[in-house]
């Protein structure tokens, strides 16, 4: 018998394959919110991985986002499409190796960042995070291949709602596992006080990569998922503003909690669509309503217990 | 030995969430799908309103080209349905904000598609999110015109999407035109954003024919958006002494950069593309700075063509007075081809009106007398402006 928590792993991948076999009854725009609920779920529960569970404060995320993006975008698109199309195989089933790929590169990255700078502790790794998301943004931008400033046009829509929703559950499992083991323990004793957890022997620094690197893995994934979403991808569009999104979505639905940050995307992103009757004043009415639920909640929109403590009383 | 709460609520709360959204929307959409059936086709025996959508960045980093472009366009749909519409019915304009955004298109034109059933999309300023919604566009089989998006890759996404506007490579022709005759410079230095596909793919497209008629890059320097200071880029152009400086990026910078430029004692001409096209190139800048400066753009308001007069008596009264720029005269050209294809096609079905649009002929245009070529991109003339006494002024007109 298999532990409780598999089996909920296993129905809800058995149900995303169920709606996403009638997704084409559903109307093109709803899909679209949808699946990107579906992604901003990835990324926030990744993010919360590192900024939530092991009290880091990553400003990257959107940096990671864009690497899994080009990478999987390069494979189906770019240049890597002469293999996609010469290996013969349908495009459906190659789309999850593809997506792997992007949260591969993605995580290579994140481990190259992350090894050097998770040797500092909080606002010096925020700016850390913060140059790496702005040196990508560079770096694609002057890659001519890539499609440059311009971006690369004309990726192919793979996203369904299987592979989105998929990938979100096995993110929400993922993070929820790691959490709950061993290893989980030592992000909890990092967030609670890094000194005290030195001092009992963890090797900090390995607790924080892992955590960091597992979460820009995510990230690269919801990268891949919105190229093949979007259609479009270009390096404007994965800047400082795209993380701050993100770190939104993880503090408002409180800081190292799994439930009330997949509530917060899914509000979130509902409520930034049904103010589209507000025109251009959009984004102050939304502005607006943020600055009143911290105000009201500032411990996180659903939040009822005490955050998780390595050491409970 | 499964003590967290968190994991299986986690799933239950998200698929909760998708299946009431699923079952929220499904009957709101099939609702008004058979309630917009008459008048989304057209053939229908009760002519409803004819819906166009049109997506635009009203707030962000580009705001100040999409109000003026959307300010075109709604005078254009206001001015048409004043004087009875189009095939005896109204227009009904849809508009939303892209907020300058990635991500935000794709949405917006699957949301006009599939749940607001227009017949046509107008815009984006920004080549980047045109080529984002055109794919959604071309798919569906709805035309999408774009007023001002200069990168030949728009109209590239398929036969469905069509621009009003001159190209990059056509307005680099032309400037290295104008700058080899009218400014007889031989020796070019470039300045040129890397941030910016419009202004690396002007750069090139100006530097080729440039170079092929003769004429000689001697130093190309780049720099970033949103930089402020470029004194170091510009002193490496002085000391290589250039017959004139091309800089085409957008006016937040180029103002700036002609500014520093003249301070370092650079006197030479310096000319840029229709990224200059803003009032507030002369508040930047300051008025003194920007004699000797050129650029090329889609239409001068000081034209005296009575279409063109009557345009801008009509954008004043309209707007407070405000003199409408280059965006607003393609913001309002867009509305008036599709209007006219509408007209001509007498049908707003998707392939009729395409191909109406796609027949678009010597249509006089506040910018110009325009044809619509093979390749869906809108060949006219181009005018060179340049600035005295504070004052934007006009210089030539170029034709393709």
């Amino acid at each position: 018998m298999l532990p409780r928590s598999q089996i909920v792993l296993l129905i809800s991948l058995i149900t995303a394959g169920i709606i996403s076999a009638s997704s084409s009854r559903i109307d093109d725009y709803i899909l679209d919110v949808i699946l990107g609920i579906g992604i901003n779920i990835i990324l926030a529960v990744s993010l919360n991985l590192i900024n939530g569970f092991t009290g880091q404060f990553s400003l990257g995320h959107a940096g990671f986002m864009a690497v899994g993006a080009y990478a999987a975008g390069t494979l189906t698109t770019g240049p890597g499409k002469v293999w996609f199309d010469a290996s013969g195989a349908s495009p459906a089933l190659l789309f999850p190796f593809v997506l792997f790929a992007g949260g591969l590169t993605a995580a290579v990255v994140g481990l190259a960042v992350g090894a050097p700078s998770l040797r500092l502790k909080g606002d010096y790794l925020a700016i850390v995070t913060l140059g790496f998301g702005e040196i990508i943004k560079v770096i694609l931008q002057n890659i001519e291949w890539l499609g440059g400033s311009r971006g690369m046009v004309g990726i192919p829509s793979y996203t369904s709602f299987f592979w989105c929703f998929g990938a979100a559950a096995v993110t929400i499992y993922a993070a929820w596992a790691l959490v709950n083991s061993t290893l989980g323990r030592g992000f909890l004793a990092v967030a609670d006080d890094e000194i005290a957890a030195e001092a009992m022997g963890l090797n900090t620094t390995r607790y924080k990569i892992i955590a960091f690197v597992t979460g820009a893995f995510f990230a690269g994934i919801a990268g891949g998922l919105y190229a093949h979403l979007k259609g479009y991808i270009s390096p404007a569009g994965f800047d400082f503003n795209k993380s701050i999104e993100i770190v939104v979505m993880v503090i408002l639905g409180g800081m190292g909690r799994h439930v009330g940050v997949v509530i917060a995307v899914v509000l979130l992103t509902v409520l930034s669509e049904k103010l589209r009757d507000f025109g251009d004043k959009r984004m102050i009415v939304y502005s607006a309503l943020l600055i009143l639920l911290m105000l009201t909640r500032p411990q996180g929109l659903f939040t009822w217990k005490p955050a998780r403590k390595a050491i409970t009383g | 030995m499964n003590r967290s709460p968190f994991h299986p609520s986690t799933f239950g709360s998200l698929f909760a969430a998708v299946c009431l959204s699923l079952a929220g929307c499904k009957p709101a959409d099939t609702g008004g799908t058979s309630k917009d059936a008459g008048s989304g086709t057209g053939s229908g025996a009760n002519p409803g309103k004819i819906r166009v959508g049109e997506y635009a960045s009203l707030t962000g980093s580009e705001a100040a080209f999409g109000q003026s472009s959307h300010k075109g366009t709604q005078l254009a749909f206001e001015e048409i349905n004043k004087s009875g519409g189009v095939l005896g019915r109204q227009i009904e304009h849809l508009v939303e904000d892209t907020q300058s955004k990635q991500g935000e298109s794709a949405t917006i034109s699957k949301k006009f598609i599939s749940r607001d059933k227009i017949v046509a999309l107008l815009g984006e300023v920004a080549s980047g999110r045109s080529l984002e919604a055109a794919p959604t566009c071309q798919a569906a089989g709805i035309p999408m015109i774009s007023p001002s998006s200069t990168n030949p890759k728009v109209t590239e996404m398929g036969d469905y999407i069509f621009r009003v506007c001159f190209t990059d490579p056509f307005q680099g022709r032309l400037l290295s035109e104008f700058a080899r005759k009218t400014l007889k410079a031989q020796r070019v230095a470039i300045l040129s954003d890397t941030a910016s596909a419009y202004s690396v793919g002007l750069a090139k497209f100006f530097k080729d024919p440039f170079m092929a008629g003769g004429g000689q890059i001697v130093l190309e320097q780049k720099y970033s958006s949103k930089d402020k200071d470029f004194k170091a880029q510009l002193t490496a152009i002085k000391a290589v002494n250039p017959d004139a400086i091309c800089v085409p990026g957008y006016y937040t910078e180029a103002g700036l950069i002609v500014a520093q430029a003249r301070q370092l004692g650079i006197l030479v001409p310096i000319f840029g593309g229709d990224g200059w096209e803003a009032p507030q190139l002369i508040e930047i800048a300051g008025g003194k700075a920007l004699e000797n400066t050129y650029y090329s753009t889609h239409y001068s308001s000081e034209n005296s063509d009575p279409l063109v007069q009557a345009f801008v008596a009509a954008f004043k009264a309209r707007f407070n007075g405000e003199t409408p720029d280059a965006m607003a005269a393609l913001g309002y050209d867009s509305a008036k081809v599709l209007i006219d294809a509408i007209k001509r096609a007498g049908s707003t079905e998707g392939p009729k009106l395409r191909d109406a649009i796609a027949a678009t002929k010597d249509f006089p245009c506040i910018t110009g007398r325009t044809t619509l070529d093979a390749s869906r991109n809108a060949s006219k003339a181009a005018v060179i402006l340049t600035v005295k006494d504070n004052k934007f002024k006009y210089v030539e007109t170029v034709s393709p």
